[in-house]
């Protein structure tokens, strides 16, 4: 990012700098945490958010796009709502407040991230990815709670580990390292929802590593209000054999932006990232993905499905950064789109790197409308043309759900998807 | 129980007139089969009835029951018992065979104004015709046609028009990449559907389908008009020597 002085800070820039300012010696973390977060707010001051000139948001100027933030209100409250699938242990956030007491499966350690701060063992992680990462900088500066959870060595949780983030109005800024120790198996969900139509921010940093020979399973499901602007930021390290599917929903939030970067640390390890997006009213999302493949013998595929109501706009930017060592990478990027009105909106942009000479690679973007055929043909069986190209639109993300091998949980998110269809379509 | 007088249609995008002042009368109880070479306007023909939005009419009508049915929509003459069976059936990944099932009958019955199906009289009734065409409760549970073979798409094709219980059913080539054994199982689904209330036009090349289909009525479609109707003797004259003296004869 250009570190000019920014001329005049906007509304948005004076709420986020004035929300540190307002909170100095409250704000948890002990002196190495607070000097990060000095060290982010002043870049934050002279830098200003990104605009359409920082390659990463081109697409998304958020200087422009941010127009205000709601002040931070400690005093509000937000209820827990039921766990996406029975079962779950739900891991309760509320308004940023992490509540660490309950029962943690047996070989599950949960610490809270505001101890973390307030030791210090938080400090090193809280350094941004790159001098364009406005998210990392915006949730350094003020974050305040979150969880940390580890996993033992060979543990296999049955049942998911919902965290939920319940948001009612306000500001919250939360982060959540989780490590995941050696051959375990488990099934995370990281749910983001809003209460009502207040107007909030959220920032959210999940920081994930997987350890040699895991099999795990993340969802970020975001159904933010409609008035929300959620920034989401998922970093992810997969170590040797070790294997993360990445599931991704977007169905709320007003300005949305979600981040997630990861690598490939040792051969053969897996990544999986399936998306969707729904995309309706007024909205802009943004989905910006990296992925380094830094060591040989391990794969990718990422398959994006976009489906685009009213005045939406949406943004897939992924790229794929194969390093000189990395032979025998095997990683596919698709990105479908079904743009469903005039006004509706798309930009893809897909991108390879390759630096390894003997790689398998290969990205492909597509946008359609309803195929007519398919149309005609529910039609002809007696169905009503808004039934038929609802049912259609459903099966355009359907395929993808029900790649996830867990019956209650493909039933739960089918559920979030026709919900919202029915809602927008 | 169809009367088309008189139709001209063209193709929507570039205006190409396909039917040419069609005349076909087909009764309540009859078999008509509509024969004809590549390109005589028969698919076509099947795709205007059902209400395939690609082509328009310019002149003419299709009475069906006596109403005109040029400005419903390909789902309302469904609802009221038209029935396309596809020469090629779509295939819809993402929709579940059963699903698609379920809706389109229930979308049906709402649009006549009756009770939705229950789920286990709608298990019962699939299972029933299910195992009539021979078809493996597994087919039933892939989505929509996909990796169906051109047999196994065929016996879906007719398992809907059982389950939906049309009264005017169109069959588009049903025939075509059928082996013998397919072909005797859908013909037999078709029979098992005749009735003094129904009406079957079967469109088809060859006269291999209606050896087990046998039809009261032939009519030979050239150009986008009959040229010459017929009972099932005709067919087998066209057989034995092919479409040239009659298009000869009506020329």
């Amino acid at each position: 990012m250009n570190m000019q002085q920014a001329i005049k800070m906007t509304a948005a820039e004076t709420a986020l700098v004035d929300a540190y300012t307002a909170q100095i010696g409250d704000l948890p973390g002990d002196g190495s945490v607070l000097s990060v977060r000095d060290t982010l707010v002043h870049e934050l001051k002279t830098a200003g958010l990104p605009t359409r000139r920082v390659e990463s948001w081109h697409y998304t100027d958020l200087r422009t796009l941010l127009r205000a933030v709601p002040a931070a209100d400690p005093s509000a409250f937000a209820d827990r709502v039921d766990a996406l699938v029975t079962g779950a242990t739900v891991l309760s956030v509320r308004n940023g407040h992490a509540d660490v007491k309950g029962n943690a499966p047996e070989g599950v350690t949960i610490r809270s991230y505001t101890d973390s701060l307030l030791d210090g063992s938080a400090a090193a992680g809280l350094a941004v990815l790159g001098s364009d990462d406005a998210i990392g900088r915006i949730n350094g500066g003020l974050v305040r709670g979150g969880l940390e959870l580890s996993i033992a060595d060979g543990t296999e949780l049955e049942d998911p580990l919902e965290i939920q983030l319940v948001q009612s109005l306000g500001q919250a800024h939360t982060r959540f390292p989780v490590s995941f120790g050696a051959n375990t198996k488990a099934t995370v969900i990281e749910r983001h929802l809003s209460t009502n139509s207040a107007e909030s921010l959220i920032s959210s940093v999940s920081d994930i590593v997987v350890g040699e020979g895991a099999d795990i399973t993340w969802i970020v499901l975001q159904q933010q209000g409609a008035a929300d602007t959620h920034l989401g930021q998922i970093r992810f390290d997969l170590a040797k054999d070790a294997k993360l599917h990445l599931f991704l929903i977007n169905a709320g939030g007003k300005l949305v932006r979600q981040e997630i970067h990861g690598k490939t640390s040792g051969e053969g390890a897996d990544f999986k990232l399936r998306g969707i997006n729904l995309l309706g009213g007024e909205s802009h999302t943004d989905v910006t993905f990296t992925l380094g493949h830094n060591v040989p013998h391990t794969t990718s595929t990422e398959i994006i499905r976009n489906v685009v109501f009213d005045r939406a706009k949406g943004v897939f930017q992924g790229k794929i950064l194969v390093a000189k060592d990395a032979q025998k990478t095997d990683a596919k990027m698709a990105c479908n789109t079904l743009l469903l009105s005039d006004d509706a909106d798309l930009s893809a942009k897909p991108e390879l790197e390759i630096f390894a000479d003997d790689v398998q690679c290969g990205h492909g973007a597509t946008v359609a409308d309803i195929d007519h055929t398919q149309l005609f043909y529910l039609m002809a069986r007696g169905i009503p043309e808004n039934k038929a190209r609802g049912m259609l639109v459903n099966a355009f993300v359907a395929e993808i759900v029900e790649e996830l091998d867990d019956e209650p949980l493909v039933e739960a998110l089918e559920s979030v998807i026709s919900t919202w269809l029915e809602k927008h379509a | 129980m169809l009367e088309i007088k008189n139709l001209h249609a063209r193709i929507a995008e570039d205006g190409t007139e396909i039917i040419r002042g069609l005349n076909l009368t087909v009764k309540a109880g009859e078999v008509a089969a509509i024969m004809g070479p590549n390109g005589s306007g028969k698919s076509t023909l099947s795709y205007i009835l059902s209400g395939r939005e690609d082509y328009e009419v310019t002149e003419g009508e299709i009475l069906y029951n006596g109403e005109n049915i040029l400005e419903l929509e390909a789902s309302e003459r469904a609802a009221k018992g038209i029935f396309l069976a596809f020469q090629y059936p779509v295939e819809i990944p993402g929709v579940a065979t059963m699903q698609f099932l379920k809706v389109a009958m229930n979308e049906q019955r709402k649009y006549r104004g009756e009770d939705e199906l229950t789920t286990p009289e709608f298990m019962r009734r699939v299972k029933e015709a299910a195992a009539e065409l021979k078809i493996a409760p597994e087919m039933l549970r892939r989505p929509l046609n996909v990796g169906f073979s051109g047999g196994e798409k065929k016996r879906a094709e007719i398992l809907q028009m059982a389950l939906l219980e049309p009264k005017l059913c169109v069959l588009d080539e049903t025939d075509s990449g059928l082996d013998i054994d397919a072909l005797k199982i859908v013909a037999d689904g078709v029979n098992a559907l005749r009735s003094p209330d129904r009406a079957v036009i079967v469109i088809t090349h060859y006269q291999r389908l209606l050896d087990y289909i046998v039809p009261d009525t032939v009519h030979v479609l050239y150009k986008g008009q009959v040229i010459k109707s017929g009972d099932k003797t005709l067919a087998h004259e066209l057989e034995a020597n092919g479409y040239a003296d009659i298009i000869e004869a009506a020329a």
